[in-house]
């Protein structure tokens, strides 16, 4: 499972991305593994408010339905819009294309995880 | 025990002991005595033969629909009933199987659910149907709250013309006040149906649909195309739900006149009227808002050896797997009125279909010709508007009143609108399909010409 250095991650699996003064969140390796074939990807309208741990959409895939939180509190700038007709992005690329949602705010002194600290988190999940 | 077999003095001993009481009142002691009834006052026991004529002397003072020339509508039509639809209704594959959407044994019922799917698309107009529903009103439930999902929970107003079904709008307040969702009803104008503007105006910038049903309570057929239009402006969903599904064979469906949602009940496609049911809904919407659509959905799909199959789809926003966020909590539909539905439709064929619908129609304004030419005191409510099968017939005296002297006369002549209240005249609907030969026709007028 691949947990890049660089980024911030909450406990409900999804990463965080500082980009000037602004986020880029999506849900890391593990959640994507865990969900299997995304099929797809309800995302939050560019302009609503969420606060942290609210719900932000849903990702579908051919065995369940789960939700992503806010990891962060913020206003949403931009949805990733090429999941709609690539939601499998979401498996290939989870830390890249596969983005789903571009909020303002900031990581800084929010309950984030680092890399190791997801880790430790999964490790523990798993045991 | 005997697994078919109830319990008996002996194993009801036995299970109390197991259970560690001393008797059933012991083991119903959790309910409180105040709701219990404290013995039943009934006859002695009968036996079956006894039981039978007795029951039978009674049912056979009923008046069936077929006894007498019947008009009787207003939301359950009777239509022809081809042999083959309970040929196939009854064989056991069919008829005994529960929850039989397991695609390793259950391709029949499968792809008549698709077959259905299909031909409710082809009816309405519109891309995606559902495997369907309990019936009529909870379709249209359903469309309310399906709009309320597209448009993100912020619009919290349904506008309703007051011109459905009255029991439909019952149903629709039930479910709205749980969901704290507010209903608005618009009444027609002087000619029955309803003015785009006054749609415009309820509506507002709060309304997530605007539901409208066509042919509407009063039979009348409402301009789609323009409510459709009114209901966009306000930036609410157009919805049409439609009571007599036969009157698809004729009048297109609201799907291509701008529609978002057609829903409604089915019972008209191979179902017989019954007290209680069991009716049939259908919901069909635009495959760009298919995961906000209640119910089950079967696709097509190819299995390991590349043949065609069938199974459910999207299941994944079902209750028995998303528990309290389902998309609604319907999690099943109404099997077997939905594969009678299927086998009557398939059985009449688009051109059948077409034919059954004209002959309603034309019967319908044979009549309402007659009824003119009577005139005083009887005449038709809404003379100028166009009209499916069914009418409103204003007389001397009330709906309620003149339904019981027509019955005296012979003929079971509509449904009294006497009980229901509505901005129109009391009167009687009276519904004519392909079932009331020229005879039902002339056994009417005379009556009404009696009671001149």
């Amino acid at each position: 499972m691949s947990i890049p250095d660089e980024l911030k991650y909450g406990r409900s699996h999804e990463w965080v991305k500082t980009v000037g003064d602004s986020v880029v969140v999506g849900i890391t390796h593990y959640a994507q593994d865990q969900l299997g074939e995304v099929v797809y990807v309800e995302l939050p309208e560019v302009g609503n408010t969420f606060g942290v741990g609210d719900e932000l959409g849903t990702l579908e895939s051919v065995k369940a339905v789960s939700e992503f939180l806010a990891p962060i509190a913020g206003d949403v700038l931009e949805v990733n819009e090429r999941l709609e007709d690539e939601p499998n992005l979401v498996n290939d690329d989870p830390y890249g294309d596969g983005w789903l949602v571009k909020l303002s705010g900031s990581a800084e002194g929010e309950d984030l995880l680092d890399a190791a600290g997801y880790q430790e988190f999964l490790d523990q999940e798993s045991a | 025990m005997h697994p078919w077999v109830g319990a008996g003095p002996e194993d009801q001993r036995h299970i109390l002991s197991e259970l560690g009481l001393k008797s059933i009142d012991e083991l119903f002691a959790s309910i409180p005595t105040g709701v219990c009834v404290d013995g039943l006052d009934l006859p002695p026991a009968r036996d079956e033969d006894w039981i039978r004529r007795t029951l039978g002397n009674m049912a056979s003072t009923n008046v069936a629909m077929d006894s007498m020339a019947c008009f009787l509508g207003a939301g359950v039509y009777r239509h022809v009933q081809p042999s083959i639809v309970d040929a196939v209704l009854s064989r056991a594959e069919f008829f005994t199987s529960y929850t039989p959407y397991q695609p390793e044994i259950s391709q029949g019922t499968l792809q008549v659910i698709f077959e259905f799917q299909t031909l409710i698309s082809r009816l309405t107009g519109l891309d995606t149907a559902n495997a369907s529903l309990y019936d009529g009103a909870t379709a249209l439930v359903e469309a309310a709250l399906f709009s309320h999902r597209v448009l993100r929970g912020k619009r919290n107003l349904v506008v309703v013309a007051e011109t459905i079904h009255p029991m439909y709008r019952r149903v629709l307040d039930t479910y709205t006040e749980a969901a704290g969702i507010e209903v608005v009803v618009v009444a027609p104008g002087d000619d029955g149906r309803l003015d785009p503007a006054t749609i415009i105006e309820t509506a507002g910038d709060r309304a997530c649909c605007v539901v409208v049903q066509s042919p509407n309570f009063l039979g009348i057929v409402e301009d789609l195309p323009q409510l459709a239009v009114a209901a966009h402006d306000s930036g609410a969903l157009a919805v049409e739900v439609v009571t007599e599904a036969v009157s698809l064979g004729l009048l297109a469906g609201g799907g291509s006149l701008g529609f978002d949602v057609v829903c409604g009940e089915a019972q008209s496609f191979g179902i017989a009227p019954g007290f209680g049911g069991p009716h049939l809904g259908f919901f069909a919407c635009d495959s760009k808002n298919l995961r906000q659509m209640p119910g089950r959905l079967a696709g097509e799909t190819v299995d390991e050896n590349g043949s065609r199959a069938f199974c459910l789809t999207l299941s994944t926003r079902e209750q028995h797997i998303r528990r309290a966020k389902a998309t609604s909590n319907i999690c099943t539909n109404q099997g077997l009125m939905a594969l009678a539905a299927t086998v009557w439709l398939e059985a009449m064929g688009g051109s059948g279909l077409r034919e059954l619908a004209t002959s309603c129609f034309m019967r319908t304004e044979e009549l309402k010709r007659r009824i003119t030419v009577l005139g005083d005191p009887w005449r038709i409510a809404y003379p100028e508007s166009p009209t499916f099968n069914e009418f409103l017939l204003v007389g001397p005296g009330s709906g309620a009143e003149l339904v019981k002297r027509l019955a005296s006369e012979g003929v079971l002549a509509g449904v009294p609108t006497t009980d229901w209240g509505g901005s129109w005249p009391d009167g009687l609907l009276v519904a004519v399909t392909e079932r009331n030969p020229a005879t039902d026709l002339d056994a009417l007028v005379g009556a009404l010409e009696r009671l001149s």
